[in-house]
């Protein structure tokens, strides 16, 4: 998947899990609990989603580059590079 | 005038009903319930749910969005929706300043015949595709499947800081919380009770197959015509969801705010068995009924109307006739009816449901009928059984409200209409 495939990706798991949340103005550079209600168990949810989507293993010392849309395609792109969108 | 013992006690040992809120197969609020009951409208539909297919149930559809967010609705569970719901719609209902009302001060206690089954399911279901790698296992489960998961979504829900926990009694668990409820606001462990009963059993299989294997899963080729207690041609169940939750108040605390009093609550008794795992004793139900009389020093023929459990089984509906027989026999005032004949078998939520259904009849006068009663069994035969059409009472005092599970645990509630005073 390319870079633009994993946001879009990522954008589909957030609404799933905070589906009262309007996303079209997020900021990719702002983490997502500054402009987002999300809490621990959400951004377990986008680790969970994106175990049983895409079978990406995503070990807990590595949580925190789940922080932003940007940290998270960043970190994503290589693991997601032989994944076919 | 037969003396009684309720009107003895101080105010502020006397508990009176404020507020209800509730959803049933066949009505979201007091009102669409009530008309149902009198109109003859089932709210039994058929129903499909995984590995156990076609089958029939009592189906709610009460606006989850309009007391919670959606984020809630995915993260929560079905009972902790119908919870929110029916607690919300109480909380409305009672015209209590919620806003600045004393949140420390609130208990909730909800009865619920299971719990968590519907998400061990749903989670066994989805991990079958993951080759049963329980990498795959939600973090959700435990805080979805502890017992006390309706109850603690009530109080997130609306910032109760006070206690909060479920009461598991299996069918008799409506009552249950309504008793709890009761001797909570006697021990002055709180100022408002939010109590009564859930039920999501319809979104879990097992609850299908385990009837169905015990032969007591009801079928009928007109779903509106499968649960009917007492009739001969009864043949099992029908399961239904739904949720009833009052407002409890002491009657001091509720005449000083000048409240809306719905009735109140002057006698319980619970009981159990020791029989057998499924198969009631009538019996132990009629001393169950007994001594809820006793507690409030009425004789029978004070009671306008019996609110019967009678889910529609062959030996349960017999077995409940028969002690009722025992208790009541020869006074033909009393009226009986029974809702599981419009909506199902709503588990947690039935004694609850069933009473409230018939707390109307304080305003209305009216006993509702008992539905699909087309060839009395002569096991279920009770003088003053109410069939097919409402019987108009005129002043309805008194109401029973008969409430049994499975391991044999009985349960009766009475509530009385009018607030006397010393």
């Amino acid at each position: 998947m390319a870079p633009e495939e994993i946001r879009t990706a990522i954008l589909e798991i957030l609404e799933d899990i905070a589906p009262d949340e309007d996303l079209t103005a997020l900021k990719d550079d702002v983490s997502f609990r500054d402009q987002m209600e999300l809490d621990s168990m959400d951004f377990l949810d986008i680790v969970m989603e994106l175990r049983k989507r895409y079978k990406v293993q995503i070990p807990e010392e590595e949580y925190g580059e789940l922080a932003s849309m940007d940290s998270t395609v960043n970190y994503l792109t290589p693991k997601m590079a032989d994944i076919s969108a | 005038m037969i003396s009684t013992n309720h009107n003895l006690k101080p105010d502020d040992q006397r508990i009176v009903i404020t507020g209800i809120g509730l959803t049933a197969p066949n009505g979201n609020s007091m009102a669409e319930y009530r008309e149902s009951l009198l109109s003859g409208k089932s709210g039994v539909s058929n129903y499909e749910i995984r590995y156990f297919g076609e089958t029939l149930a009592g189906v709610c559809d009460f606006d989850v969005r309009r007391h919670q967010t959606r984020k809630d609705a995915r993260r929560g569970t079905r009972a902790g929706s119908i919870g929110i719901y029916c607690a919300s719609e109480a909380i409305e209902h009672s015209g209590i300043d919620w806003e600045n009302a004393d949140k420390s001060r609130v208990g909730i206690y909800i009865g619920v015949t299971e719990h968590g089954n519907v998400e061990t399911e749903t989670e066994v279901h989805e991990l079958r595709g993951f080759d049963y790698d329980t990498s795959f296992w939600s973090h959700h489960h435990n805080p979805r499947t502890v017992a006390n998961n309706p109850a603690g979504e009530i109080a997130l829900n609306k910032g109760v800081i006070g206690p909060h926990y479920t009461i598991g009694a299996a069918c008799a668990a409506g009552n249950a919380g309504l008793i709890q409820g009761t001797q909570m606001l006697r021990l002055n462990e709180c100022d408002v009770a939010i109590c009564g009963g859930v039920s999501e059993s319809i979104h879990t299989f097992g609850i299908f197959a385990g009837f169905a294997s015990q032969g007591a899963l009801a079928t009928h080729d007109d779903p509106t015509q499968a649960s009917r207690p007492f009739d001969m041609n009864r043949n099992g169940i029908v399961v239904a969801e739904g949720g009833c939750i009052y407002i409890l108040e002491r009657l001091s605390d509720a005449l000083a705010r000048d409240a809306n009093i719905i009735g109140e609550i002057v006698g319980y008794a619970m009981n159990t068995d020791a029989t057998d795992f499924v198969l009631p004793n009538s019996e132990r139900q009629a001393q169950c009924v007994e001594m809820a009389l006793g507690r409030a020093g009425l004789a029978t023929e004070q009671i306008d109307i019996v609110s019967t459990h009678a889910t529609g089984t062959a030996q349960g509906d017999a077995l409940e006739c028969e002690a009722l027989r025992r208790v009541f026999n020869g006074h033909g005032n009393t009226r009986f009816n029974n809702t599981k004949s419009f909506i199902g078998h709503s588990m947690g939520a039935a004694g609850a449901l069933e009473l409230a259904g018939n707390l109307a009849a304080f305003d209305d006068g009216v006993c509702h009928a008992t539905i699909n009663v087309d060839q009395l069994d002569p096991d279920c035969a009770l003088d003053g059984l109410v069939t097919d059409q409402p019987h108009e009472l005129g002043n309805v005092e008194y109401v029973l409200n008969n409430s049994f599970g499975m391991l044999g645990i009985n349960s009766v509630l009475i509530v009385k209409k009018s607030i006397d005073r010393e």
